[in-house]
């Protein structure tokens, strides 16, 4: 009879042996994205493919500032996503400890409204958004546009209350009984325990601004005010496209999020697995 | 210091009364136990004497002043949680220390009565550890801790031993009595364990379904029930029932135990054929002959403990009989014994509960 670990030997290897092949054909796209950032843009498409990385990636980037000022860019979508993150922990937090904690008419209703808005596509609410911010408060190309719209995020008060409505209510009740005022029974006590779970959150809410697309393009059209995708964007002409330039820029723009995944990727299991089991 | 008194309190939940009218006096330095079966309000009444729970109706008075309106933290309280509630993420020093920081008390001062309380529940060396850090009872040490160092007129426990081990929970009780005796202070203390009860209380408030059922002191309430179900909550193991009917003269027939009679002053004003429930706890059998009705046992179950044995029969005739004898301890399952009842030793209750004296 084989023992125990033995076995489990063996069914590592079966395990590695399908998930190593699946990896690679995952990593494949973004290593030849690499690859191609430091590539001339004729070497792209030169029919010898290249798989290791070339030297041209300053000059690319050199192209790609001169074409679009990516600097710039990429210090509006830094300005944006953090700042929106930032607002946006602290709204959904917020509003997530008022559904937990307090009692009050019409909170079923409210917090069914809240989710309900899940349900409806970005697509649907983006053209009325646009509406009212461009043409009815004239705010087309203003750091208010491109960072407030966004912040009121249902996913982030959805995880929040499901944050504090596992911890103990007695952890409340006491420090309620101590005198404890109610502003600092939610900054003391359940924003330090819901640690992991803001972290989660403050990642999902930074890539979702940092990826976001469709509404910086549709508000922010002046070169000062656009982000790094949107500027990404405009490279792909009618009758030429910089792929070498966008390779650069994409690559720019992979690399912060991965670094802050690698250093807070444990948060994050955390975070998305909160709630699964008691 | 002070006393507390609840007059006519009653909690709703919508439509749902929970507590139907509570009234009761709690003197100045007294120890409380609320003790009742799961769901019959103790906790709830205990929270809404903190200010946890708004009260439907009535009035609570925490010495002379009517708390109702009042907030948790100005009702001069201190409340201990079964689970402890301390702040994970606080070193135990930081844990007593909150309520007084968040308050503005001076920093000489939290810090005295920090040291204070942690002398008293001898836990000086765990002050820099966190909770995760602590077994049970230092955790639950650390609960009262926290307590103490708010200097309340008024504690309450709320299943504070729950958690708790047996042993531990041996230990805790001895040392939640010390500190009242030290301390003096007010306490109110919920369980559902009735050993604690006794052990603990000056008086116990017996409760089931949000209503006062009897409060008295831990042996008026073993001698004295006022009813079936406070004669079956009180003592462990419970008080044995046993249907009765009677024969009139004051003689009761015991149908379900082979038909064995017995005289009771209290069953005289029964008529002939009247049912009754006749209580005899596990401590007080005879033995066979020497009380005043003979009970012929099969046993299913022995349990010796060394000190006393435990013989739970006749669950065949649906009607269970436990006996607690001391000198008994070669009885086992399968065996047949004889013991009887002390008519002195006998309460007698109405079908509806109600004690017959």
């Amino acid at each position: 009879m084989r023992s125990k670990s033995s076995r489990r030997f063996w069914r590592q290897v079966a395990i590695h042996a399908v998930m190593g092949p699946l990896a690679l054909v995952w990593l494949f796209p973004l290593w030849m994205m690499a690859v191609f950032s430091t590539m001339p843009e004729n070497g792209i498409f030169s029919p010898d493919i290249e798989l290791l990385p070339s030297d041209q990636f300053w000059i690319n980037f050199q192209a790609l500032q001169a074409e679009t000022g990516f600097l710039r860019t990429l210090f509006v979508s830094v300005m944006v996503a953090l700042v929106s993150t930032v607002l946006s922990v602290m709204l959904t937090s917020m509003a997530g400890w008022a559904l937990v904690r307090y009692r009050f008419r019409g909170k079923a209703l409210v917090t069914a409204l809240i989710f309900g808005t899940m349900t409806l596509p970005y697509f649907v609410v983006v053209v009325p958004q646009f509406i009212m911010v461009a043409r009815d408060l004239g705010l087309s190309n203003t750091w208010f546009a491109l960072i407030v719209p966004p912040l009121f995020n249902s996913l982030g008060v959805l995880f929040m209350r499901q944050a504090f409505s596992m911890m103990p209510r007695e952890l409340f009740d006491a420090a309620q009984i101590e005198g404890v005022k109610e502003w600092q029974i939610f900054t003391r006590v359940a924003l330090p325990l819901a640690k992991p779970t803001l972290a989660a959150l403050a990642i999902i809410l930074f890539l979702a601004s940092w990826n976001n697309y469709l509404w910086p393009l549709l508000i922010a059209s002046e070169p000062t005010m656009m982000t790094a995708p949107v500027a990404l964007g405009t490279l792909i002409g009618v009758n030429r496209v910089s792929w070498a330039s966008i390779m650069t820029g994409a690559v720019l723009l992979t690399l912060p999020m991965v670094i802050v995944f690698i250093f807070l990727q444990r948060f994050f299991m955390a975070g998305i697995t909160t709630g699964a089991v008691k | 210091m002070a006393g507390v008194t609840v007059s006519a309190v009653r909690k709703r939940y919508g439509s749902v009364e929970t507590i139907h009218g509570v009234d009761f006096s709690i003197a100045d330095g007294e120890f409380v136990v609320f003790v009742g079966p799961s769901g019959c309000g103790k906790s709830t009444l205990l929270r809404m004497i903190a200010g946890l729970e708004d009260i439907s109706g009535g009035e609570i008075s925490i010495g002379s002043r009517v708390v109702n309106d009042v907030d948790p933290s100005d009702r001069g309280t201190a409340m201990v949680f079964q689970s402890y509630a301390l702040y994970p993420h606080m070193t135990v020093a930081q844990n007593l220390s909150f309520g007084l920081r968040m308050n503005g008390n001076p920093a000489a001062d939290t810090e005295r009565r920090v040291a204070e309380a942690a002398r008293i529940l001898r836990i000086e060396p765990l002050l820099d550890r966190r909770p995760k850090a602590l077994s049970g009872g230092q955790r639950q040490r650390v609960a009262i801790g926290r307590a103490i160092v708010r200097k309340p007129e008024v504690f309450l426990f709320d299943e504070p031993l729950s958690n708790l081990d047996a042993e531990l929970r041996v230990q805790m009780r001895i040392e939640i009595a010390r500190l009242h005796s030290e301390l003096g202070t007010t306490m109110i203390y919920v369980t559902h364990d009735q050993t604690e009860a006794m052990t603990m209380a000056d008086r116990i408030v017996v409760l089931r379904a949000g209503r006062v059922e009897q409060i008295g002191a831990p042996l008026d309430l073993y001698d004295n029930p006022v009813n079936q179900f406070v004669a079956g909550f009180i003592g462990s193991p419970r008080m044995n029932f046993l249907a009765a009917e009677s024969l009139g003269g004051g003689r009761l027939k015991l149908p379900n135990q082979g038909g064995a009679e017995i005289g009771l002053a209290a069953a005289q004003g029964l008529a002939a054929g009247q049912k009754a429930v006749l209580g005899i706890r596990p401590e007080h059998f005879a033995a066979a002959g020497q009380g005043n009705c003979d009970l012929h046992l099969a046993i299913d179950v022995a349990e010796h403990l060394g000190a006393t044995s435990y013989l739970y029969a006749n669950t065949k005739v649906g009607e269970p009989v436990v006996v607690q004898a001391a000198a008994v301890r070669s009885a086992h399952a399968g065996d047949r014994v004889a013991v009887s009842i002390p008519a002195a030793r006998a309460y007698l209750f109405d079908p509806n509960g109600a004690r017959r004296a």
